[in-house]
């Protein structure tokens, strides 16, 4: 039963690793910053039970021998939540593939729309006046972006078929 | 009697689910009847709970029969059993909207067979995070509580929805990791989970100690409940998921994380070490929400910025940390949750009714519907804080809290305050007069049909294939530069014909300009059931101001059992107080 520092090396590594992957834009690489900093929190509940022991069983050891057998059940429920919502990420990247051939974050086009606005009022603002993509409020345009890209792919890879992922071609290729 | 209801409102849902999955998509009708029954149940049990919890007190289960600090502990105190009173009504509003939705997009033919069991596995989570006596049992409620609501937001996977969910999922798991290892240190330090436990042995700790615990669950709980600078993700999630996903969402799940808050700064740090600095975070979550959301054209992002504003109220009272504050605080989260629930079906309905959400589009719709238009002025009138409206109660308890605690900061926050309100009035009243009363023939008309293609992704039904990009020109080519101005005037005449038929609903809507209404879609009547389920929330939000007595007594009778901690300790560890 003897503390160890290997345990809070290798927590801090992976907190480390998984900050710097989570600020990756690709999804695939947050999705691996999330399974690394999951690990490192499972680790760090582990580790709160204090050093380790012989296993907490009835009639197996003592109970001064035993090792805390609470932030196992505490760890064992982590990892289950850790692993579901990590196969649903995936979905989701998956999806996000085969809608827009890119697994990376996407700018928010209406943030920038905000941000380009004049300082006029928008009462003050005749509909009319706008330029028509001005007008449309929400990701409308995302949409017509998304079918763009999507028939664009369609003329320049014609005979495969559009959730083929074995080749990647990316926005950089369309232009 | 109450340690037989308390776990009901759990597990109801989530065996409701279990057969909701298990009839599926054979037999909708079914399904439908079962999610809206179990929900009934759940509304009957909470109400019972909190007749229950106000006249006999606080009551502790321990699931399992497990010794008390060994076991999941539920707790049923005032605070608990009046947000599952809320919670269980807007989510029953909201699934019978739902049903109507579905119902009138033809979902009979089509059914999603998972929203059922996910809406209700959501409320399970909802409701075990509100009756969790432990904090890791609060975690695997948040965790059941997202997990169902990732499905709800990416329901039918159009691109628009998939990317709001990327960035509410992600920010989602940041929170849920560091409310984990939160818990993780707090175990450390204290070898013990239990709420009532950690109540006396969090204090014993070494003050830096204390803060660093306090601020790592602040900090998770501020991002759920979306208090800034941690709020930037709901503005760009919210929108665009199904209207009644939106709402139930926008209602609920943020308060959870409000009502995270009460308990961390009540129960487990009573000290008041952070305060000030909650002061300062309701102050920027007040005007910069409200600010954000007068910039906006669009209405749902313009609720979903009056959401984060509104917020910055609660966090408010909970840092005056007084009875009054808390009580004010109680009362306003009560409030919001019916009154920003009912503020998004409307929206919805907008959205049905007008093709769009964007008030640069819409026009006239007070003319195509003088219902609609009256469902939406008396929840935003509430929500702006006009007397005699709750909302008008929940701002007046919550300033006059904050005058009376006598510091400077509280008098700025009060300020702040009134001016959050009066620039609600602005952004709401923005949309009121131009979505509803502004002339349709001002409104862009060359482009509605093809806004109502663009704005297609709110709704339950599968999202319509993608119209090949040849047909669907951008939106800059539809007018060619040497348009005949009659072209533009005919289209609004079409425009005007086609307000004007919805008004009248005897004919159906004819586009004018030679293209086909989006299949699905058309402009018809208000479904019903819609109607209906939105018209009795609007008469719950209107209830609260009627009930506004008894319910701000329930109100500062939590808030005081808040602040004295009794009553939730003893309900844990009996009543000799023995806490081990």
């Amino acid at each position: 039963m003897t503390p160890t520092v290997v345990l809070p090396v290798v927590i801090g590594v992976l907190y480390a690793a998984g900050v710097y992957l989570l600020l990756d834009r690709s999804l695939t690489r947050v999705l691996l910053g999330f399974l690394l900093l999951g690990n490192a929190t499972n680790l760090l509940l582990l580790s709160t039970g204090g050093p380790s022991g012989l296993a907490p069983i009835l009639g197996y050891a003592e109970p001064e021998e035993m090792s805390d057998p609470l932030p196992q059940a505490l760890v064992l429920t982590a990892i289950v939540i850790t692993f579901g919502i990590a196969a649903f990420v995936l979905a989701i990247i998956y999806r996000s593939w085969r809608l827009v051939r890119q697994e990376v974050i996407e700018v928010d086009e209406e943030d920038r729309r905000v941000a380009r606005r004049s300082g006029t009022d928008a009462d003050e603002i005749d509909p009319d006046d706008l330029a028509p993509e001005d007008r449309a409020a929400m990701h409308a345009d995302t949409f017509a972006a998304d079918n763009e890209v999507e028939a664009t792919l369609a003329r320049h890879y014609a005979g495969i078929a559009s959730d083929d992922v074995d080749l990647p071609p990316t926005d950089r290729h369309l232009k | 009697m109450i340690r037989v209801l308390t776990p009901l409102p759990v597990l109801l849902p989530l065996l409701g689910a279990a057969a909701a999955l298990l009839v599926g998509g054979r037999h909708p009708r079914m399904q439908r009847t079962l999610s809206v029954a179990v929900l009934t149940a759940v509304l009957g049990v909470s109400i019972a709970l909190l007749l229950l919890a106000d006249s006999e007190g606080a009551a502790a289960l321990s699931v399992g029969g497990w010794p008390v600090p060994l076991g999941v502990v539920l707790v049923v105190d005032r605070l608990s059993a009046l947000m599952l009173v809320v919670a269980a009504a807007v989510a029953l509003g909201v699934l019978v909207f739902a049903v109507g939705q579905g119902a009138a997009d033809g979902d009979a033919e089509t059914p999603i067979s998972i929203f059922h069991p996910t809406f209700l596995v959501l409320i399970a989570g909802v409701a075990n995070a509100f009756l969790a006596g432990d904090l890791f049992n609060l975690y695997v409620g948040f965790e059941i509580l997202l997990t169902a609501s990732y499905v709800l937001l990416t329901l039918g996977g159009s691109a628009a929805r998939i990317r709001a969910g990327i960035t509410y999922i992600i920010v989602s798991l940041l929170s849920s990791v560091l409310f984990l290892a939160a818990i993780a240190l707090v175990y450390a330090a204290t070898g013990t989970v239990n709420m009532a436990q950690l109540a006396g042995r969090l204090a014993e700790l070494p003050e830096g100690t204390q803060l660093l615990l306090q601020s790592m669950l602040l900090i998770a709980f501020c991002i759920k409940a979306a208090v800034f600078p941690l709020s930037a993700w709901l503005p760009d999630s919210y929108p665009t998921a199904p209207a009644p996903v939106t709402a139930v969402f926008a209602g609920l799940l943020t308060k959870v994380g409000v009502y995270a808050v009460i308990r961390t700064q009540t129960l487990l740090f009573p000290g008041g070490a952070l305060d000030e600095v909650l002061m300062w975070a309701a102050l920027a979550t007040m005007v910069v929400g409200i600010l954000g959301a007068v910039a906006q054209t669009d209405v749902r992002r313009i609720l979903s910025f009056t959401l984060v504003s509104h917020i910055g109220y609660m966090v408010f009272g909970i840092s005056l940390a007084s009875t009054a504050g808390l009580a004010g605080a109680i009362f306003y989260v009560v409030h919001h949750i019916a009154i920003q629930t009912t503020l998004f079906l409307v929206a919805g309905l907008i959205e049905r009714q007008g093709g769009s959400t964007s008030v640069n589009r819409l026009g006239g719709l007070a003319t195509a519907s003088p219902l609609l238009a009256v469902l939406y002025f008396v929840p935003a009138m509430n929500l702006a804080g006009i007397p005699p409206f709750s909302g008008f109660i929940g701002k007046l308890g919550l300033l006059e809290a904050g005058v009376a605690d006598g510091g400077w900061l509280p008098i700025v926050l009060v300020a702040g305050g009134a001016v959050t309100s009066l620039l609600t009035l602005l952004a709401i009243s923005r949309v009121w007069s131009r979505a509803f009363w502004r002339p349709p023939t001002q409104s862009p008309a060359d482009d509605t049909s093809d806004a109502a293609a663009a704005d297609a992704g709110p709704d339950l039904s599968p999202e319509p294939l993608p119209s090949p990009v040849e047909e669907q020109e951008p939106a800059g080519e539809k007018q060619p530069a040497g348009a005949a101005l009659g072209d533009r005037a005919e289209a609004r005449r079409a425009a005007w014909q086609r307000h004007t038929a919805v008004a009248t609903a005897s004919t159906p809507a004819t586009d004018g300009l030679g293209n086909d209404e989006r299949p699905g879609r058309p402009l018809r009547p208000l479904p019903r059931v819609m109607v209906a389920s939105t018209a009795a929330m609007v008469v719950v939000t209107v209830g609260l101001t009627a009930l506004a007595g008894p319910l701000y007594g329930i109100a500062d009778r939590a808030a005081g059992d808040l602040r004295d901690r009794g009553p939730y300790i003893s309900s844990v560890f009996g009543d000799d107080g023995a806490v081990p």
